[in-house]
């Protein structure tokens, strides 16, 4: 038997350290995993709440998070690649213009 | 008798928060990608320890298998390099650091103390297929379909995105004028 | 039954079932040097043993004594890890697989394979190999150099492709036996159509079948799809700056990867262990293994076929072969057994 919020705890650490990721790396792609380590802690929670309660649904939205990852995460490499075509860096410092 | 449930939670959450830790702290992204693959195998662990193995073996095929996949492919397509630091502000060092600590030792303590013992029982709620899909497939009915429309939208987005624009010729200064075979440059 | 009795069938199933793996991986090595030989007119291995069956051997050995050579270039950890994820993963997979009934020995039920009967067996199987990849993409990433790079690069984009067509070519199969459970499945397959043709999934399943073995030759890297490795443009693709053990291990992990997607074939398309039984009572014990063994080594058969029939694909060929033609077919044979089932 473990306790819930032992669940929680350790989502809430996933979720922090992807916080974390995303404001301190400075590589696009990085910053787009601590994306993902966010719906991870997520997911866990979720899954954790679902046991909790009894309620299959939690587990149902799981789903529905991994799906919405899936699409951000197909956009997302595809805006790198031409963020990358365009700039010839990952860095995120350096692209901060709106145009070329 | 030693708590095998609890044993294997820690084993899991250990695995996943290094993972995590090992993302933030490598500078070079596909090290971070693949610490970031070992935390979702182990959160697929402890999914599986809170019964819901459908979800658990999805996290493995989507997430692990499908999604980090494409990351490695971008990050070995666009041979990333090892990140360049930029010096950080001092105040985020100063204030940030223990902030963080203090914040997240508060939000611990409060969750710790107010679920107290209310447990989790191993495979409490059993997650298998043949559970989640009449549930998938009748009340949530239409998010699943409109899920579908938002993926089918990501593809062509994606599609969009990383194609090559239509390369028209670069207009060469003083050559318009001049027909003849176009200068490969 | 007591736990002890648990762990150490555990323990004995593990080790014979890897032993038998890892002999099998070799001897399919020295099968398709052979019929690859006799296809392209000549003998393959003869001087070790008889027929060459002592080649696997004398590899292995060969493998063992060589030298270990690191390019100065290479990104270290990852390159050392690339060749252990690979084979890990290939022999993990086999772990799910049962090729048999459960045998009784001194009052105990004992399955045969190598973990108790798991509800999402299938789905295990699916995750383990779509990990397994990591290996081969690491391995050309971690290689730097050109070749590698750029054969890591195909396989990645191969099997994230392609796995969608195996998983789709799978769901037909799943909705006509009602269950993950690979024990489910084939005992669905027991029996026979019109008094004499076996129930196997492949017949009305056998649009479904065609996209499994095209998806799953591809996700395994073999002729007509191993653009991963191909000689004539990459000079070994992936595992061009691998040698000694290390390379054998890529060799066993890919060999490993075939066994799986034969006992995969057999168990959901052509009925598992289920074939005729006759004879004493020993002999009906050992016969479903035997079957099981056959269908997987007719499959086996098959790869080196076509292996030595086949050209190459080129990468564009099989890029549009994957999302334009298979990834279709796979979804209308979906559809059509949905609608027959339901109906």
């Amino acid at each position: 038997m473990v306790p819930l919020s032992y669940y929680l705890v350790l989502s809430g650490i996933l979720f922090a350290c992807g916080v974390a990721g995303f404001l301190i790396k400075r590589n696009i792609i990085t910053i787009f995993m601590s994306i993902e380590l966010m719906l991870n802690g997520v997911n866990l929670s979720f899954v954790a709440f679902a046991a909790h309660w009894h309620a299959l649904a939690g587990q149902v939205f799981v789903f529905f998070v991994m799906v919405v990852a899936a699409a951000e995460a197909a956009v997302g490499l595809a805006i790198i690649i031409a963020v990358y075509r365009t700039r010839e860096t990952l860095n995120v410092d350096q692209v901060n213009l709106l145009k070329l | 008798m030693i708590n095998v449930h609890l044993v294997l939670f820690l084993a899991f959450g250990v695995i996943a928060l290094a993972g995590a830790i090992n993302l933030l702290a490598q500078t070079h992204p596909i090290n971070s990608a693949l610490s970031l693959i070992a935390v979702m195998a182990a959160l697929a662990g402890e999914y599986l320890l809170l019964g819901a193995e459908f979800v658990a073996a999805v996290q493995v095929i989507v997430y692990a298998g499908a999604i980090m996949v494409l990351f490695v492919f971008v990050i070995m397509l666009l041979n990333a390099g090892v990140e360049e630091h930029t010096r950080g502000s001092r105040v985020a060092v100063l204030f940030g650091i223990p902030g963080m600590l203090l914040g997240s030792l508060l939000v611990a303590w409060v969750v710790l103390r107010h679920s107290g013992t209310e447990a989790v029982a191993a495979g409490a709620l059993p997650g298998a297929p043949k559970t989640i899909g009449p549930l998938l497939f009748h009340e949530f009915l239409l998010p699943f379909e409109i899920t579908s429309i938002l993926i089918l939208i990501a593809i062509m987005g994606a599609v969009v995105l990383a194609s090559k624009p239509p390369t028209a010729p670069p207009p060469i200064p003083g050559s318009a004028a001049i027909p003849g075979p176009r200068k490969v440059n | 039954m007591p736990i002890w009795i648990y762990i150490l069938a555990s323990v004995i199933k593990s080790a014979v079932v890897l032993l038998v793996l890892l002999t099998a991986v070799a001897y399919t090595v020295w099968l398709e040097r052979k019929v690859v030989g006799h296809i392209q007119n000549r003998w393959g291995p003869t001087r070790v043993g008889p027929f060459g069956l002592l080649q696997p051997v004398a590899d292995g050995l060969k493998f063992l004594f060589k030298e270990d050579l690191t390019a100065p270039h290479v990104y270290k950890p990852l390159y050392i890890a690339a060749p252990l994820i690979a084979v890990v993963f290939a022999l993990t997979s086999i772990a799910v697989i049962p090729f048999g009934n459960p045998i009784t020995i001194a009052g105990y039920s004992i399955p045969l394979q190598v973990t108790t009967d798991v509800n999402t067996g299938l789905l295990l199987i699916l995750g383990v190999t779509s990990i397994g990849v990591y290996g081969v993409a690491l391995a050309g990433w971690s290689s730097n150099n050109k070749y590698s790079l750029l054969g890591g690069l195909r396989a990645s984009a191969q099997m994230v492709s392609y796995e969608i067509s195996l998983g789709l070519s799978l769901v037909g199969v799943l909705i006509m036996a009602g269950s993950f459970n690979l024990r489910e499945i084939v005992d669905a397959q027991a029996g026979h159509f019109l008094g004499f043709i076996p129930r196997w999934n492949v017949f009305p399943q056998f649009i479904g079948f065609f996209c499994y073995i095209m998806a799953a030759y591809a996700e395994t890297n073999r002729i007509p799809f191993d653009l991963p490795e191909a000689e004539t443009e990459l000079v070994a693709g992936y595992h061009t700056e691998y040698s000694a053990m290390k390379f054998a291990m890529f060799f066993m992990a890919e060999y490993a990867n075939m066994i799986t997607v034969a006992c995969l074939a057999t168990l959901l398309f052509f009925g598992g262990w289920h074939g005729p039984l006759f004879g004493p009572p020993i002999l009906q014990a050992i016969l479903p293994v035997f079957w099981f063994a056959a269908k997987v080594f007719v499959f086996l058969f098959l790869y080196i076929w076509v292996r030595g029939t086949l050209p190459r694909f080129r990468y564009d060929q099989l890029m549009a072969f994957g999302w334009k033609f298979l990834l279709p077919l796979s979804l209308v044979n979906l559809i059509g057994t949905a609608i027959a089932v339901a109906w």
